[in-house]
């Protein structure tokens, strides 16, 4: 399938929660998705015969700046052979996001992952704490306003 | 045993100070403890391989810092790893050696500015004896940083009575 008609399926199941779609113009073409409706979405992605999005290639965290994050689902299906990206937009003030934990077991390294790195919560998430900084980092490093901290346990951080 | 074979006259005899003797004995089996950090691990194991023959200097890597003598800090040092590489290197007996290895123990590397995870040198953590450029150093860099540690093993007086001690 072409990405328009994967996305024109999405929209036919979910009219409300395609937000915005770029299929011709972009590297990868991609949909904006509601952030409380993308695990839905992702479910039928996955089970819809004809879309059968069975590999999630790789969730990414983003940092829009002015007060906006972002989490980037790149989706690829080996039995049809097609790919296409998801986008949601969440409020750095109150940054939730549906989990997609239970479509793909693979994201639950990735939602810490971006949970660790950038603060966004993921609702839903078996387990979400952070994954590569230690427990009790404070902050979220990838974040653009992130302030390195002058100390961490005694050692100076700055050069 | 080609150091010593046909070289003692009659009555197998040699004269030399206890200081001579203890470096001599030290500087030739020197065991790092190991471990590896980052990608100048892979050339610290280059080193120890067949290639470039470590063993040759007596360099055996144990695996306990009980059995260790040097550490050779190889990679990036982040700030989660510096604590644990200061239980290890408390961990090791006296007298222990640091080996400094790569840009990124020596001063944080690439990471020296926005390396918000990256300790700017282990020496903030531990105190180091030799520290070998290169991002990673060569096999040959290595060699030379533990040559150099040989060198100043062989100048070192472990032995001799602290006579400033004594007086107290």
């Amino acid at each position: 399938m072409i990405p328009q008609e994967i996305f024109d399926s999405i929209k036919a199941k979910f009219p409300k929660s395609v937000l915005e779609e770029r299929s011709t113009g972009v590297h990868d073409p991609f949909a904006a998705i509601a952030p409380e409706s993308i695990r839905d979405v992702c479910l039928f992605l996955r089970d819809d015969d004809a879309l059968a999005f069975d590999f999630l290639m790789c969730l990414s965290g983003v940092d829009y700046t002015g007060g906006k994050l972002g989490v980037v689902y790149h989706l690829h299906s080996m039995k049809r052979g097609h790919k296409i990206a998801l986008k949601v937009e969440v409020p750095a003030s109150n940054p939730h996001c549906g989990s997609v934990e239970s479509v793909w077991k693979t994201a639950n390294w990735h939602e810490r992952e971006a949970f660790d790195l950038f603060g966004i919560v993921f609702d839903g998430h078996p387990d979400l704490r952070r994954i590569l900084l230690p427990d009790d980092w404070e902050g979220h490093p990838l974040r653009k306003d992130y302030q390195v901290p002058e100390y961490y346990h005694g050692m100076k951080v700055p050069y | 045993m080609g150091l010593l074979d046909q070289r003692f006259e009659n009555g197998n005899i040699v004269i030399t100070s206890i200081d001579n003797l203890l470096n001599w004995a030290r500087l030739s089996s020197l065991w790092p403890m190991q471990f590896g950090l980052a990608c100048c691990a892979i050339e610290m194991m280059a080193t120890g391989a067949s290639h470039y023959d470590l063993d040759r200097f007596g360099i055996f890597f144990r695996g306990t810092p009980r059995q260790s003598d040097v550490m050779i800090v190889a990679g990036t040092v982040t700030l989660k790893m510096a604590e644990r590489i200061k239980t290890l290197y408390d961990q090791m007996s006296e007298p222990r050696y640091v080996v400094s290895m790569g840009s990124c123990s020596n001063c944080g590397g690439p990471y020296w500015e926005h390396g918000y995870h990256v300790l700017k040198g282990v020496d903030r953590v531990i105190p180091v004896d030799v520290y070998v450029p290169g991002c990673p150093p060569r096999p040959e860099a290595l060699m030379e940083g533990l040559m150099k540690l040989q060198e100043k093993i062989r100048g070192e007086s472990i032995a001799r009575k602290d006579l400033s001690m004594a007086s107290r």
